[in-house]
């Protein structure tokens, strides 16, 4: 469920300093984007400070050409401020895309070691997609987190040292004001944030759940009759709620609302300093509205800072997932010493194997034990859950093995390169991914010297062709974002076609009907075993429909292998599989794939005994 | 890197005039705002001029410390006042935020709980709760931030070009004639490079997509053992993302770039002149000075109205999520509160039709049925054929497009709603189980239910045992969607409920779909003593629950066969 996201307390925050160090690679580019940004400032200030000496210059009538200089000197702060910012912008925005590849780069070199059971990310988009956002978001560092506070200091110490030049006392007070600004009042309205969110949390969590209750029970509460009690009870979360806000209103303003009175009061106080120091002959009158105008411009410094902060805020709890990603350890760890790879033809050998998934407590795999033989087509049928995806991982070395073992013509996989196990047996997930991308560029995923030929032959095995003649482009269509402009069917067929191609001794296909209708799926999984035809195969599908084309279905639950045989052989024993068998021919009786399986009540007697059914052990209304 | 001027999407105007219809304090607020930035105006003209003031008496007219001694105290003053107004008009707007954000939020609660079930899909309703409770905190920055700039963006460079004008009329005109040029500039800027930015944004798009393309892959790339070779196009990629990018910000930069170029330059220019005419003597210093302070105020609202417009931009759309639906029209509803009592009269189902919106193909097709008093009636059929949708139908959760439904001669239509839904117990097929007590989740079945009654339904459906072995019993706290029970418990948990409510007549979908074995077979026992003298409407497809039933309705997309035993 997404709606607590919310609400959720402090994640474990990364370090400040391991955050900042991501910035490493592109220092060079930090620090100028930073010291453009510096001269934006100053010359914000500089423009204040030469047009108030020009002013006062002027007003004590010299010849003009005294005021050449000046004059200049407005003209060139009052043009370069835009123009520093344009380059600050655009050195930081470069900057922050140069660390996006060496981050990128990071993370994907990681996450291939995880992938596929390494990371939960895995098994939910949304999450997966969170970390490639967190990636990205880590480029606000070098724009928004860090620049902020180098300008900050940069400008401080040159406008206070400036102003110190000039009447030691003026400079005392700006860097007197400044300091309280960037100290005090962050540390005073983060205190009053802080209380004020605190007391918010708790009534904000009663908020979200009464309203969570209210949307994803609206079926129960509806149907109940208590929808009303629900919304009543939202509306008094709600009540306490805006209460609490309107009683803690303005605490946001204060922090702004200070800096504008020290801003001011800087102003006040250099101006009353400089008026003793003009009266007693310390400073010339030129100076005087110069020191006063200054501090009003150098405010400007401190404004960026709070956004600063929290940019950093953000860019830390991005780097606290990032480094969860980076520092996760390996699912499968990599043979001290390889075994050498053994050659064909292959036996794959699953002896009482328990396993479990890492970051699961409880083994998914209980005693399981599996032998395909070459050309020999294996189906594993069972309720999800049942450990039938987990028998796929551990054969393609995804998961580690507990105990017992998975051996490759009597080698251990565990002593083989993963890549070697992986040459040999190959897998069609439920999620085959589809790049986004040509036909053509995601068949070479499968192998990439494949010629078009060889490509529209693997097409046609898994009954493409009809489809690849209407399409203009052929091979070289677009296929859209992870193959979003292919039917659900289609993307499972080329996924298998990129299989095909890349000629696997053993294949795992794994539900390749889930997300299809049914006639779908069952004219799917005819047309793959045809294709198959020849090779060793494990047909993992919670479906029957077809299966008494295959040599040996297992019939697994809770992570056990309860039944196995052949289809005839296991209707006829009447247990489970004929269980499921018959709830499938009654769910289905009037779907249009029953041409591909035999119908239910002229095949076989267990029709007959269902039939009749109803009547045993029923009750009279 | 977004830009306002280069994104063309309609705006209805700067306020959305739906935020001042659906939230009460907001009107008052914006007069409130109009008055603050007035007092605001006004203070900075009244420092402005005690600055120049100050600085000229004692520069040029050579008066001592004392004697502007009480123009620095009214400096004090005016400073403290501007920083005081500020707070004040932040302390309203967190009000105005805070009020406006709970109109929006009751209204979409009022709303959403009207429409139903069938008005608000689960996948948004879930999303929606984000919008009405974090989203549209975001609106705290379009109150603080981005309402009041809107409106001293026009009255402080107003208030300015007047007071200046009283004192030197020239500059008054330059920065008459420059502060609008700003706007103007960056429409103009915005016009000519829109159709670029747009054009690269394509291609930013597809290049942006690349690496998630590539991760959300990496399981099918290992399988290929293609993986540790995409770690070049990953820096390639971005590199060709970086390079493109850089291309459109130059341009999209621009329009910035213009706005604090003719600000800051519009400022020098005013300086120079006033510093030559100054030197002429056509002017004091204390005029000058005044206009020199009050001329970058002039632009300060203007620069910054484009941050704040940005920081919005997301709580608006976070309301504007709000409003469209609160905009869905509510489905009408019958009056009659005295509901025939289904366990004596017949429930008439004559050629019923559903369509969901948006889908082509009727969820039910002319279906006729008659369920009799005492009847347990199986639902049977391929998935998607509209099982579920019946019983919805039947529930008043999902309208009824044509035919009809009658209890005992009345239509479904013109009874009241909740009335009827008393006469009803539902198990549905993935049942709800809410964050809260075990308890108070049976209790849903019968709101007012006595602690004995409660144990007595958990009992009857077979959970006794198991509620027996948690700690605290039935006070247990559940976790979100019945975390810490088995699909079975849940299920069992459902059937409670409808033991709890103790209704004539019964509607279970699939109570049995999902479950092993042994589970089915406990939860298949509940079920059979539930059905005891109710009349019961079971979508199945198990053989075993199939077997419980007096008749099985077989469902087809296309048409109906009802087999009569």
């Amino acid at each position: 469920m997404s709606a607590d996201v919310p609400v959720s307390s402090d994640a474990a925050r990364a370090p400040l300093g391991r955050t900042l160090c991501l910035a490493r690679p592109v220092t060079g580019r930090l620090v100028l984007g930073t010291l453009l940004g510096a001269g934006a400032i100053l010359a914000d200030i500089g423009l204040m400070g030469t047009a108030a000496w020009l002013i006062s210059r002027a007003a004590q009538h010299p010849n003009e050409a005294s005021l050449a200089v000046a004059i200049v000197a407005v003209q060139f702060f009052g043009l370069s401020r835009g123009l520093f910012r344009y380059g600050e912008r655009l050195v930081g925005h470069d900057a922050a895309l140069h660390l996006l590849a060496e981050l990128r780069v990071r993370a994907y070199v990681r996450l291939e070691r995880l992938a596929p059971v390494g990371l939960p990310a895995f098994r939910r988009g949304d999450l997966l997609a969170r970390i490639v956002q967190d990636v990205d978001s880590l480029q606000d560092l070098v724009i928004r987190a860090v620049p902020p506070f180098g300008m900050a200091v940069v400008v401080g110490v040159l406008t206070v040292a400036t102003m110190a030049w000039m009447l030691p006392a003026a400079g005392l007070i700006l860097a007197l004001a400044l300091l309280l600004s960037v100290t005090v009042v962050p540390w005073l309205t983060g205190r009053l944030a802080r209380r004020r969110e605190s007391s918010f949390a708790e009534v904000r969590g009663d908020l979200v759940a009464a309203m969570v209750d209210l949307t994803e029970g609206a079926a129960e509460l509806v149907a109940f009759g208590a929808a009303r009690a629900q919304v009543e009870t939202v509306r008094r979360a709600d009540a306490e709620l805006t209460a609490i806000a309107a009683s803690s209103a303005g605490t946001a303003g204060i922090g702004l609302a200070l800096t504008t009175a020290l801003a001011g009061l800087a102003s006040c106080g250099c101006l009353t300093v400089g008026i003793a120091a003009v009266v007693a002959g310390h400073l010339g009158a030129t100076e005087l509205a110069v020191i006063t105008l200054v501090p009003l411009a150098a405010f400007e410094l401190v404004v960026g800072l709070p956004t600063a902060t929290q940019a950093l805020e953000r860019v830390r709890q991005a780097a606290s997932r990032f480094f969860e990603v980076t520092d996760a350890p390996e699912p499968v760890p990599e043979p001290d010493v390889t075994l050498p790879q053994p050659v064909a033809p292959f036996n794959l050998d699953v002896r009482s194997v328990w396993a479990a998934y890492p970051t699961a407590g409880t083994p998914a795999l209980r005693d399981v034990d599996l032998s395909l033989r070459p050309g020999r087509r294996v189906a594993v049928v069972g309720p999800s859950g049942a450990g039938k995806s987990t028998l796929a991982a551990v054969m393609l070395r995804f998961v580690p093995v507990h105990s017992g073992s998975v051996a490759l013509n009597g080698t251990p996989v565990e002593c083989l390169s993963s890549e070697g196990v992986r040459n040999v047996v190959g897998l069609v997930g439920q999620d085959a991914y589809i790049f986004g991308g040509t036909i053509a560029e995601n068949l070479a995923v499968g192998r990439r010297e494949a010629s078009e030929r060889e490509m529209y032959e693997v097409l046609d095995r898994v009954g493409l062709t009809g489809w690849l003649t209407e399409l203009p482009r052929g091979l070289r269509t677009q296929v859209g974002r992870s193959g979003a402009h292919l039917s659900g069917g289609q993307r499972q067929r080329v996924a298998v076609a990129r299989a095909l191609l890349a000629d696997f001794p053993i294949l795992v296909l794994d539900e390749p009907g889930e997300h299809l209708d049914l006639a779908g799926a069952d004219a799917l999984t005819a047309d793959l075993l045809r294709a198959t035809a020849g090779r060793s195969v494990m047909l993992i599908t919670h479906r029957l429909a077809g299966l008494e084309a295959v040599d040996e279905v297992l019939v697994m639950e809770a992570g056990t292998v309860i039944e196995r045989g052949h289809h005839n052989a296991l209707l006829d024993r009447g247990g489970r599989y004929a269980d499921l068998w018959l709830e499938e021919m009654m769910t289905e009786r009037t779907a249009s794939a029953a041409h591909l399986y035999p119908r239910p009540d002229t095949d076989h007697p267990m029709a007959a005994t269902f039939r009749g059914s109803p009547d045993d052990g029923s009750r009279t209304p | 890197m977004t830009d306002p001027t280069g994104s063309r999407d309609r705006r209805p105007g700067p306020i959305d005039p739906r935020l001042l219809r659906y939230t009460r304090g907001t009107r008052r607020f914006l007069v409130g705002t109009v008055a603050v930035g007035g007092v605001t105006a006004g203070l900075l003209v009244a420092q402005a001029w005690l600055i120049a003031t100050c600085v000229a008496r004692v520069t040029v007219d050579h008066r001592s410390l004392r004697q502007v001694a009480p123009l620095l105290i009214l400096l004090v003053v005016s400073v403290l006042g501007r920083a005081g107004v500020g707070w004040v008009e932040e302390r309203m707007a967190d009000r105005a935020s805070a009020s406006a954000k709970s109109d929006l939020r009751l209204a979409l609660v009022e709303h959403t709980a009207a429409l139903g079930p069938g008005g608000v899909d689960r996948e948004r309703a879930s999303r929606l709760v984000v919008t009405a409770t974090s989203g549209i905190d975001a609106l705290d920055s379009y109150f603080a931030r981005y309402l009041p700039q809107l409106f001293l963006a026009v009255i402080v460079p107003v208030t300015v070009v007047a007071v200046v004008l009283g004192a030197d009329w020239l500059s008054a005109v330059l920065i008459a004639v420059t502060v609008p040029l700003i706007p103007l500039f960056m429409a103009l800027v915005g016009a000519a490079t829109g159709v670029r930015i747009r054009r690269q944004a394509a291609l930013l798009r597809r290049l942006a997509d690349h690496f998630l393309d590539l991760v959300a892959g990496l399981p099918t790339l290992k399988i290929f053992g293609r993986a540790k070779a995409q770690v070049d196009a990953v820096r390639h990629v971005t590199d060709e993302y970086r390079t493109a990018t850089m291309k459109t910000l130059k341009v999209a930069f621009l329009s910035s770039l213009i706005l604090e170029l003719l600000a800051t330059f519009s400022v020098a220019l005013v300086a120079v002149a006033v510093g030559l005419r100054l030197l002429g003597g056509h002017l004091g210093l204390s005029t000058a000075l005044f206009v020199l302070i009050l001329a970058p105020e002039a632009y300060l609202p203007l620069r910054r109205l484009g941050t704040s417009y940005h920081a919005s931009a997301e709580g608006m759309e976070a309301a504007r999520t709000v409003f469209e639906v609160l905009e869905r029209p509510l489905p009408a509803s019958g009056c009659i509160a005295a509901v025939p009592d289904p366990s004596l009269v017949d429930l008439v189902v004559h050629r019923l039709e559903v369509c969901y919106p948006g889908r082509p193909l009727p969820a039910l097709h002319g279906l006729s049925f008659t369920v009799q008093p005492g009847e347990v009636v199986a639902i049977t059929g391929p998935s998607g054929c509209g099982k579920s949708t019946l019983l919805h139908v039947l529930l008043g959760l999902a309208p009824l497009w044509s035919g009809s439904v009658h209890v005992g001669g009345t239509s479904l239509r013109d009874l009241d709603p909740d009335a009827w839904r008393a006469r009803l117990a539902w198990v549905p097929q993935r049942p709800h189980l809410f964050a809260r007590t075990i308890a108070d989740n049976v209790r849903l079945g019968r709101l007012d239910a006595s602690e004995s009654d409660v144990r007595r339904a958990i009992a009857e459906a077979g959970l006794d045992e198991v509620v027996g072995r948690l700690p605290l019993g039935t006070d247990t706290v559940l976790g979100t969607e019945g975390a810490g029970l088995s699909a079975g418990e849940r299920q069992r948990m459902a059937l409670a409920r409808a033991f709890l409510r103790d209704a004539p007549m019964l509607l279970l979908d699939e109570p049995t779909a999902n479950l092993d074995g042994r589970t089915e077979d406990q939860v298949l026992d509940a079920v059979r003593r539930l059905m005891a003298g109710r009349t019961a409407l079971i979508v199945a497809h198990r053989p075993s629950l199939l077997a419980i039933a007096d008749r099985v309705i077989q469902l087809s997309p296309a048409l109906v066969e009802s087999a009569l035993r």
